[in-house]
């Protein structure tokens, strides 16, 4: 095979995966933008009217800032908890002796793999017994103990890449072993962190099982469970189900963008030398 | 400035010994050196001393002060680092700034200890600057830096000037002894580098699987090797050393080897009939003008190093160096005669000098 029919092959095959996931994402976006014959007009019109009657319905009729406002609440929560957690727990086991590191490692990666409907009787349970179901931290507790594993995954990755001379010269410098964490390591591995904190952050902000079961309360709903709830007896809102899901995610892509400089940027260069 | 006394240091990885009762002490503004090569424990050493690494036995006092318990913050200790350790994301100040600041002292006496310090070791138009836009052998000075920015009481240089090229190591390394000389500090320093340690050191430590060898000042440490690991080790072309035994001759003593003898001096006579070892260092052979202790010899290989020459012959089946002048002009494969001086002969028993 030549060069040419390989480089050819290889951008077809970029142009159809982008394609594929990005083909539904657009169509929403139109849909957000029509009004409402255009939306069930057959045959369908490509080209919204540019319309913003389905988002000024989504803040007046169904008050979307207040379910936007709960789900900042819990995904930065669980976020929040989850990189405090994942970085000790991350650090502890990058450093500790491989063998046994590699055994609690494994033993947490086997803690992902229960699927949510496994737990989610016990869970439920739980909250009700502590009285936190409809509360914030009842949806951050599960969102922190699933997202953390692979947290701890990353950040142990990341933090056994750090030389472990830098926290021997912290150390010897006048740190104790958690101030040599959080003025020498952290600062280092600020890529690791916001790459752990970005996927937490993406799961706790799209979680709909467990958002739907906790929240029963419309006052403590998060975005997912408040969209799919638009949907009255008789009919479907799509307009409006599409303006709230462009609300929804526009603040994940821009946050994705913004660091994603920051996710790439190794910032340990000139630690050492070379 | 402070002492500092070790006693029975040991230390194991699972079933490895890394260190074994290590005695050692060092006096107060003494430069000491700890030599060896790689893996022999020099550098689990320092890290006990600084309390990076824990002992399993034995301790480490400083001032007459057993700091054992005492975790490395609290050790008043520094520590430049063979990778240099500079913390990548503050500049040159801060990183000299640090340990200061950790410590809980006033900025300003910060400040000022910091440009003390800058312009000790010229580094005073590089403090805005970040560790990565510093050349080799500056970083090699702000590492020197943030040790010295804090006057403790020991400084612990762990192969300091093997990240840097030939050339900037000999020039630092003159510059560590002039620093050494201005601020009387206790240090202690590792290398595997004999020139390093022969030059730096007030005393050198020998080590070797663990074990210290010998400790001594660098010309006993080449002149009166205590054993066949410090005669080979030390001296550059190394020491030839070859096997034999002493026996009785109508002259009196002599060595005998494999393929040739030497008459030796100042030989208990206990060692008669005994397999001993025989060292002979490449200056202490000339090419013979017919004197005592004559070998004849076949030239292998002549190297040039430009300031003198190595020859290296073959005496039956062991091969001798020996130094000659740069002038003296040898072929290989030519028959020569080597006189060796019998008191220049370093004779061991069992693998220690006798």
């Amino acid at each position: 095979m030549g060069k040419l029919p390989n480089k050819i092959l290889f951008i077809l095959g970029v142009f159809l995966a982008a394609a594929f996931s990005l083909a539904p994402f657009l169509w929403f976006v139109s849909a957000a933008f029509k009004d409402q014959t255009q939306i069930t007009a057959i045959p369908p019109e490509w080209l919204p009217s540019f319309s913003v009657e389905a988002f000024s319905s989504t803040v007046t009729q169904h008050g979307i800032f207040h379910y936007l406002w709960n789900s900042v609440i819990v995904a930065g929560g669980a976020t929040l908890v989850t990189i405090i957690l994942g970085a000790l727990a991350g650090y502890a086991l990058a450093r500790l002796s491989r063998g046994w590191a590699q055994i609690t490692l494994m033993g947490i990666l086997a803690c992902a793999m229960f699927p949510q409907i496994a737990i989610v009787g016990p869970v439920w349970r739980f909250l009700k017994f502590m009285g936190w179901l409809n509360t914030y931290q009842g949806l951050i507790l599960p969102y922190v103990a699933l997202t953390l594993p692979l947290a701890i995954w990353i950040l142990a990755v990341f933090f056994r890449e750090m030389p472990e001379e830098l926290e021997s010269a912290a150390l010897v410098d006048g740190c104790t072993r958690l101030g040599s964490l959080v003025r020498v390591i952290i600062p280092l591995s600020a890529p690791g962190l916001f790459t752990a904190a970005i996927l937490t952050f993406i799961y706790a902000w799209n979680e709909f099982f467990l958002a739907l079961l906790i929240m029963t309360d419309p006052a403590r709903q998060t975005m997912p469970v408040g969209i799919a709830l638009f949907q009255g007896e008789h009919t479907i809102p799509w307009g409006e189900i599409a303006a709230a899901s462009l609300i929804t995610t526009a603040p994940l892509i821009f946050m994705v963008l913004l660091f994603q400089r920051r996710i790439v940027t190794g910032l340990s260069a000139g630690a050492i030398k070379g | 400035m402070a002492s500092l006394t070790l006693k029975g240091i040991t230390k194991r990885f699972g079933n490895t010994i890394a260190l074994s009762n290590i005695d050692l002490s060092v006096d107060d503004g003494e430069f000491c050196v700890l030599l060896g090569p790689s893996g022999c424990g020099k550098s689990t050493l320092l890290q006990i001393i600084s309390g990076l690494t824990v002992q399993d036995e034995g301790s480490v006092i400083l001032d007459n002060e057993l700091v054992d318990h005492l975790s490395p913050r609290d050790r008043d200790v520094a520590m430049v680092f063979q990778s240099y350790a500079l913390y990548p994301h503050m500049t040159v100040a801060q990183n000299l700034a640090f340990g200061l600041r950790m410590r809980g002292i006033p900025k300003d006496i910060i400040d000022k200890n910091i440009m003390d310090t800058a312009n000790l070791l010229g580094i005073q138009d590089l403090l805005k600057r970040r560790p990565k836009e510093l050349s080799g052998g500056q970083r090699q000075r702000v590492a020197m830096g943030r040790a010295l920015v804090r006057r403790p009481k020991l400084f612990l240089l762990d192969e300091p000037l093997s990240n840097l090229d030939a050339m900037l190591r000999i020039s630092v390394r003159l510059e560590l002894m002039r620093l050494h000389k201005q601020i009387q500090g206790t240090i202690l320093y590792v290398t595997h580098d004999q020139v390093e340690a022969m030059t730096l050191g007030d005393k050198v430590v020998v080590m070797k699987a663990g074990n210290i060898h010998q400790i001594d000042r660098p010309e006993v440490i080449y002149n009166r090797p205590a054993d066949t690991f410090v005669a080979s080790f030390i001296g550059s072309p190394a020491m030839n050393i070859f096997k034999g035994k002493i026996v009785a001759d109508k002259k009196g003593l002599m060595f005998k080897g494999e393929d040739f003898s030497l008459n030796v001096k100042n030989i208990p006579s206990n060692l008669k009939n005994k397999p001993v070892e025989i060292g002979i260092r490449p200056e202490d052979i000339e090419i013979s003008t017919g004197a005592e202790n004559e070998l004849k010899t076949k030239i292998e290989i002549v190297s040039n190093v430009g300031s003198e020459k190595y020859i290296y012959a073959r005496i039956g089946s062991a091969t001798l160096t020996a130094r000659t002048k740069k002038d003296d002009n040898f072929k290989s494969g030519k028959d020569i005669l080597l006189s060796i001086n019998p008191s220049t002969l370093h004779i061991f028993y069992n693998g220690k000098r006798v």
